[in-house]
């Protein structure tokens, strides 16, 4: 099969490298040894970045849910016309490029810009949101809502409507059947796009590069950082160390709820 | 759809806050618009002067060869991820073997590897085979990105195949590329191009791999875009960012009518 040898050679042995530089590859003051990685979760201003990262990535996971689950919930309900909308925008804002849908962030939250023009407006001091974490987090959110909806879409689409009703007609509260129904029957689509968007937004560059600044850096910053203004191999490969070991321990553990789920279930 | 009291009341509630969604949504995107005709040397909004001159200046040698060289990558990597991801959804669907799950795990996962990650280990490998800044290293790096969006919609539809169908065309005389060609390949089509067309879109969207590979030579779009606007600000990016919300938006739109012509069995 050659696309075995094709990720082998192009993916694994580049990924492993630079994993491994991590081990052979140190920048003084570190020496030898686990340096590199004792750099990474020793020192409080990096260990603040790693604080940083995941609370913005499990913000973004939870705002995009938040915001993806009406939506979805809706696409379902009305006619096929408008659902055939929904889905346009969903897809006009996920094929607009990443770099560009920023781009309008910066436009909309720059000092003169129209949310500050807004802010003045009612009287209030213009406030400096380029550069910090929640315009950072306010951008992730709005790139990655199209990966927590479409696979929330369709599991929520696949939930039968008469099992709502069923429970409803057996004296269940409308409010009662949502939530003992068809919520539990949606957790697959939420658990999904949860996973999706958290791995995600864990490696996430080109938002935090932008809208983001380097006193407020995501992991990734750090990592091409040292990479491209230091030539710190060593360093960035612990950074990809500590970036892979907590994304993969994310994958693993929702297999392993998810799994448990579905044994629960029967 | 019968819907009693209290349930209009918050079924309109549900409405108006989609709304509200979907102009966050899209909104942000039309900002860009009326930048890309502004005559000052900002992104400031709204433009106090108008001018066309952005568009003019997409003429420049930067900003062509930036489409070209995104297009050249684009369209390989589209051929190239449809080759090996049709190859390798064959290999795990008509294979029962349990080898079969490590080479999906091993497929999916540079879409789970933090893409820095890769990046970096992919110049550092590149940087000794001297394919960094070249037509091949784009393509081989956005290619390992693009391979799963073909490989899931071929093995979906692999799994709904009828290989009676197959069985059915050898025993009429045909030889198995015959049967690939006029049976096989026909059925999974739709499936294969719509993963290529996906591999496309990706590669041209791409920036961080773009970013670790790019050369003063050799470099695409998204670089340029984004070198455009961090180190120096240039509304070009705005002439660019309004071309392309227009394909985008034409794309759609002409897959959505395509979409709603087809009679779906889902369609009630």
């Amino acid at each position: 099969m050659p696309v075995i040898l094709f990720l082998l050679v192009f993916f694994a042995y580049p990924t492993g490298l630079t994993l491994l530089r991590a081990f052979t590859h140190f920048d003084a003051p570190e020496v030898g040894g686990l340096d590199n990685i004792t750099w990474v979760l020793g020192g409080a201003a990096n260990r603040t970045i790693l604080i940083r990262t995941f609370t913005v990535a499990l913000l973004c996971t939870a705002f995009t849910a938040l915001l993806a689950f009406p939506y979805a919930y809706l696409m379902t309900k009305v006619s096929s016309r408008w659902q055939t909308v929904m889905m346009g925008l969903l897809l006009v804002s996920m094929f607009f490029g990443i770099l560009l849908r920023n781009f309008s962030w910066v436009v909309l939250l720059q000092m003169q810009g129209p949310v500050n023009d807004l802010i003045a407006a009612l009287g209030f001091d213009r406030v400096r949101m380029l550069g910090t974490a929640p315009a950072v987090l306010m951008g992730m959110t709005h790139v990655l809502f199209p990966f927590m909806a479409l696979p929330l879409y369709a599991v929520l689409k696949g939930i039968d409507p008469r099992l709502v009703l069923a429970a409803q007609s057996l004296g269940a509260t409308p409010r009662n059947a949502f939530l003992q129904v068809y919520l539990p029957l949606a957790v697959p689509g939420l658990f999904a796009g949860a996973l999706l968007v958290f791995v995600l937004a864990l490696g996430f560059y080109i938002t935090p590069a932008i809208l983001g600044s380097p006193k407020q850096a995501l992991i990734s910053q750090v990592l091409y950082q040292q990479f491209e203004t230091r030539a710190a191999f060593g360093r960035a490969g612990a950074l990809a160390i500590v970036l892979l070991v907590a994304a993969m321990a994310f994958v693993l553990m929702a297999n392993a709820l998810q799994r448990r789920n579905k044994a629960y279930e029967g | 759809m019968a819907d009693t009291g209290p349930q209009t009341a918050s079924s309109r509630l549900l409405k108006i806050l989609c709304v509200l969604i979907a102009l966050w949504l899209v909104l942000p995107l039309f900002i860009i618009v009326p930048i890309s005709f502004s005559g000052e040397d900002s992104f400031s909004f709204p433009p106090r002067t108008w001018t066309l001159a952005r568009y003019a200046s997409l003429a420049d040698p930067a900003w062509t060869s930036a489409v070209l060289n995104s297009l050249a990558v684009a369209a390989l990597v589209a051929v190239l991820s449809a080759v090996l991801g049709t190859l390798a959804a064959f290999a795990i669907a008509r294979s029962r073997s349990g080898v079969m799950a490590l080479v999906r795990a091993l497929i999916l996962s540079p879409q789970v590897v933090p893409i820095v990650v890769f990046g970096l280990g992919l110049y550092l490998v590149f940087l000794r085979w001297n394919m960094v800044g070249t037509l091949w290293g784009f393509v081989i790096a956005h290619t390992v990105l693009a391979v799963p969006f073909v490989v899931i919609p071929v093995s979906a539809a692999l799994q709904t195949f009828d290989r009676s169908l197959e069985r059915a065309s050898a025993s009429l005389g045909a030889g198995p590329m015959a049967t690939f060609r006029q049976v096989t390949l026909p059925i999974i089509r739709p499936a294969v191009l719509s993963g290529a067309f996906l591999a496309f879109l990706s590669s041209f969207d791409e920036v961080v791999l773009a970013l670790f590979l790019k050369s003063p030579s050799y470099y695409t779009l998204p670089v340029q875009l984004y070198r455009r606007m961090t180190d120096t600000i240039d509304p070009t990016v705005a002439a660019v960012a309004t071309l392309e919300l227009c394909l985008v938006i034409a794309g759609v739109v002409i897959a959505l009518i395509l979409q709603s012509r087809r009679p779906s069995p889902d369609q009630s």
